[in-house]
């Protein structure tokens, strides 16, 4: 199977620039369509990662920013899954970077002016690499939910914000993963910029039984699909050829 | 085969730097952070700075962008395996840019990328994020000193109005580094090219 040009992007799976609910868009979003473009070596190239770039302890967002012998408060979790593409196949060795609201809903940032308090042994940021399969997994905390002032009274859910990288820099992508059950997801207006509801529920970490660690860590599972390649196995026999 | 669908993209948020670019948001946590070198030290070509501002619909410096670059050596390649050919030791062509808290403004240092090809004129790719912009925005800047190679550009004579294609050529300013100003409009007028890739 040989690796053809990269599937265009299905927009129907996400936000359009113009979210009127989420009142930040509005001056934001780019009124022209975006220009379509054959992709070039620009975008089927992008950076790659390897374990010189991060630190073991990286993914432990328990302990990367605590005091020798401390550690964060909360719920202890893991988040773990695969990143693959659209086609299935494993995305191997790409940099997945993390960063979260402690238990309390509260960022490590000087223009969060939430009241909840601050954990000083939470940073809130995490990054691994996947490996060979495209596993990755971090160990942190439940973030805690927090109100924002979008209409007055708006909740976000429990929220991790996950970046991705992937093979090529089309494939660069930014989202959020909600956890299951959470009855503030659908009430939420940025979750709401995305139309399709499967789409929504393809953002929902599920508990994952299986891997947790007893009276320890509980786990949730979730997978990151980035975007994949057509396969061209007949490019080069013209019909009689 | 599998037939999964793209994950959707959700907006980077407030709180971006936490996660991208800690030291901007004011703290340490990792040892080595990325994106803070491009060029690295042993890349040919000519050294330049580009320099800019990311304004929103009224016309205000959007203070909690971040933007990636991305872009090849001055030979046309990029660090990558797919990337048409070697780079220097160090040469990554990739690094985070964040702007001045108070002015919006923002600055990096590079080398001159060289053409990938024919109909290929020099470029350095950006993908902006932030609170707001609910799914990256890729964009392209070209060098007004390039004038010959970006007229016959692919990328830029596919911009079915000329006008707009003056939207992604930066100028250039000689002094003890060559500054090119590339400022980014996401709405109004002058609103920059943003492609689907």
């Amino acid at each position: 199977m040989s690796d053809g040009d990269y599937i265009r992007r299905n927009w129907d799976r996400h936000p359009p620039a113009l979210t009127p609910n989420y009142k930040t868009s509005v001056a934001r979003s780019p009124r022209f369509p975006l220009i379509s473009l054959q992709s070039t070596a620009s975008e089927r190239t992008g950076p790659t990662f390897g374990h010189s770039d991060i630190a073991p302890g990286d993914n432990d967002l328990i302990h990367n920013f605590a005091a020798p012998g401390a550690a964060a408060i909360g719920e202890r979790i893991i988040l773990h899954g695969r990143v693959l593409d659209e086609n299935g196949r494993p995305v191997p060795h790409t940099l997945v970077e993390i960063w979260q609201a402690n238990a309390g809903g509260r960022y490590r940032h000087k223009k969060d002016t939430y009241f909840a308090a601050m954990d000083p042994n939470f940073g809130g940021a995490g990054r691994t690499l996947t490996d060979d399969t495209g596993a990755y997994a971090f160990r942190t905390i439940k973030p805690g939910a927090y109100p924002w002032p979008n209409r007055g009274n708006d909740w976000r859910p429990a929220h991790i914000h996950i970046s991705v990288f992937g093979q090529a820099f089309l494939q660069r992508l930014i989202t959020q993963c909600y956890f299951e059950g959470d009855p503030l997801i659908p009430l939420c207006p940025i979750v709401r910029t995305i139309p399709d509801p499967q789409a929504i529920d393809d953002l929902t970490a599920r508990l994952d039984m299986k891997n947790t660690i007893p009276l320890d860590t509980i786990a949730y599972h979730f997978d990151i699909i980035l975007r994949g390649r057509r396969s061209t196995p007949f490019e080069n026999r013209p019909e009689g050829g | 085969m599998d037939d999964l669908k793209e994950t959707a993209s959700q907006t980077a948020g407030p709180y971006v730097l936490i996660g991208l670019a800690p030291w901007a948001a004011g703290f340490k946590i990792y040892d080595h952070e990325l994106g803070h070198d491009i060029a690295g030290p042993n890349a040919a070509g000519e050294r330049i700075r580009v320099q800019g501002c990311v304004m929103d619909g009224m016309n205000s410096p959007i203070r909690d962008v971040l933007m990636e670059v991305w872009q090849a050596n001055a030979n046309g390649h990029f660090a990558h395996p797919e990337g048409g050919g070697s780079v220097e030791d160090g040469f990554r062509g990739w690094g985070r840019v964040v702007p001045d808290f108070e002015t919006g403004e923002w600055s990096f240092e590079s080398i001159n990328p060289g053409s990938t090809g024919d109909g290929h004129a020099p470029h350095i790719s950006l993908w902006l994020v932030a609170r707001g912009i609910n799914i990256g925005l890729h964009t392209r800047m070209y060098f007004a000193d390039e004038a010959t190679a970006n007229a016959k550009d692919a990328v830029l004579n596919k911009i079915e109005w000329e006008n707009r294609r003056a939207t992604l050529i930066a100028g250039r300013h000689d002094g003890e580094l060559p500054t090119y100003r590339f400022d980014i409009r996401l709405q109004g007028d002058g609103e920059t090219v943003f492609f689907d890739v």
